[in-house]
């Protein structure tokens, strides 16, 4: 049963939650951009080797399973490698940020591509040097195409946050599970402020991606 | 006579099994307007792309000035030039673009500001007198802080027109300027270039299928035909005088 007593009961537990839940997303959202957009410039890159590089690190990172990277990263390179991250929170935002990041290399690199090819051109004949025609001409309109992308990632990004409960952190779905473990009854009403919970921290992330979509719409030359 | 400015010499230029010029000699002096005529597909863009260095030719020599284009000389061989080697030499080089090319998250003013002040490093102030000037010249005093999204074709192109000549090039390009443009806007186009053209001193190369403007402006017309110059001269010679008759069928499609 969901009723009003029990809401005010697990309400202040999920809260404690809450405070790891928005640390690892903003943590993650900053390393997932820097990836993505590092990978997205290795792969424009004129050095074979590093282009190859970055795209066996996407194409591993997008092709197998976000929770078994997180696992690989918490649990597998401390024994293999002696390698440890120090904290579950490095391993979490690690995770999410590399898979992210992967995919969202393909935004960058994609929208880098397809600034129209004249807009090279005429930087060109401006006589502007490669990193010139790359800062000032192609990648402001390229960011601008990208915007609406990223937004929906922010959003994914987001809801993966849920999975670094797994490796024991104290998010919001750690808490609920604690409380659904301690009285399996109560489990509807735990799951549906879950979803709450996750829908208002979704919320302004949604606002930002229509905002980055309505930018994106102007100045651009594309082909 | 003065040393010319540009010059050709065997240029070829293949793109895959396409030979799309077939060896170019040409020679163009400091001042000179020279316009390429000639049917769609028979290279007249790809002669001034590679002097831009937007191609680079498959065999020849492209001397610009004193410098050899697209070679250089290293330990005393000719190797391929680099980035930086193009660079010295691009600068006496400017183009425009049949499609404009602008850059649209610009205003106009910056688009004319942004290569004096990155590229010639001119102070802000300077490349900003310039640039209105230069606007004002074309006719855009009023739309400095416009963006390319509200100007009219004609308008666009006169913007990209004093783009170029804000960096004082010594020979301007003109690929099929006024190709993109509505009927009723290639009028103001073409006065900006006659207006360009009298000031005199730059070197002007312009592929253009406008026959009536080339003859007034040109002193020099080439008839590029199957990737060879097949007729040269002055306008009036090439245009009224000619008897080469792959010439003459091509201009009766533009006089009907």
């Amino acid at each position: 049963m969901i009723t009003i007593s029990a809401i005010s009961e697990i309400f202040p537990v999920l809260m404690q939650g809450i405070k790891i839940t928005i640390t690892v997303l903003l943590a993650s959202i900053v390393c997932g951009y820097l990836f993505a957009f590092i990978a997205g410039f290795c792969r424009l890159s004129n050095n074979v080797i590093l282009r190859k590089f970055t795209g066996l690190y996407v194409e591993v990172f997008r092709g197998t399973s976000l929770i078994v990277q997180l696992f690989w990263l918490y649990y597998a390179l401390p024994i293999l490698f002696g390698f440890d991250l120090g904290s579950d929170f490095w391993a979490g935002v690690l995770a999410i940020s590399l898979n992210y990041g992967a995919y969202m290399s393909e935004i960058v690199r994609g929208s880098i591509l397809s600034v129209a090819k004249g807009q090279t051109e005429a930087a060109t004949a401006l006589n502007m040097s490669s990193f010139q025609r790359m800062r000032l001409v192609i990648f402001p309109q390229a960011v601008k195409m990208m915007l609406p992308e990223f937004g929906n990632y922010l959003i994914q990004m987001l809801k993966a946050t849920s999975l670094v409960s797994l490796i024991g952190m104290t998010d919001i779905l750690y808490y609920g599970d604690i409380l659904r473990s301690s009285n399996l009854s109560q489990a509807p009403t735990v799951y549906l402020l879950v979803l709450v919970f996750y829908f208002i921290l979704a919320l302004p992330l949604i606002f930002l991606t229509r905002k980055m979509e309505s930018i994106s719409k102007k100045g651009v030359a594309s082909e | 006579m003065s040393e010319p400015i540009v010059k050709f010499q065997d240029v070829h230029k293949s793109f895959g099994d396409v030979k799309v010029l077939k060896g170019i000699d040409l020679e163009i002096k400091p001042a000179e307007k020279v316009a390429v005529i000639g049917p769609s597909g028979s290279g007249k863009t790809t002669i001034i792309r590679m002097l831009m260095t937007l191609e680079e030719p498959t065999a020849g020599d492209i001397i610009v000035g004193d410098q050899n284009l697209w070679k250089m000389e290293k330990n005393g061989n000719m190797i391929e030039a680099n980035d930086k080697h193009l660079r010295e030499i691009r600068g006496d080089i400017g183009m425009v673009f049949q499609h404009f090319n602008l850059f649209p998250h610009m205003t106009i003013l910056e688009n004319c500001m942004t290569a004096p002040i990155h590229v010639k490093k001119e102070s802000k102030e300077s490349a900003r007198k310039h640039s209105i000037e230069m606007l004002e010249k074309v006719g855009l005093g009023d739309k400095l802080d416009n963006y390319p999204s509200q100007l009219s074709g004609g308008q666009k192109q006169r913007v990209a027109m004093a783009r170029a000549l804000v960096m004082r090039p010594k020979v301007m390009l003109f690929d099929e300027v006024t190709s993109a443009l509505d009927p009723e806007l290639v009028g103001e186009v073409l006065e900006v270039i006659r207006d360009i053209a009298k000031d005199g001193e730059m070197a002007m190369i312009l592929v253009t299928h406008e026959m009536d403007f080339a003859l007034d402006v040109a002193d020099k017309v080439l008839f590029l035909d199957e990737g060879v110059i097949a007729e040269q001269g002055t306008a009036s010679d090439v245009i009224e005088h000619s008897k080469n008759e792959r010439l003459q069928s091509f201009l009766k499609r533009f006089r009907s």
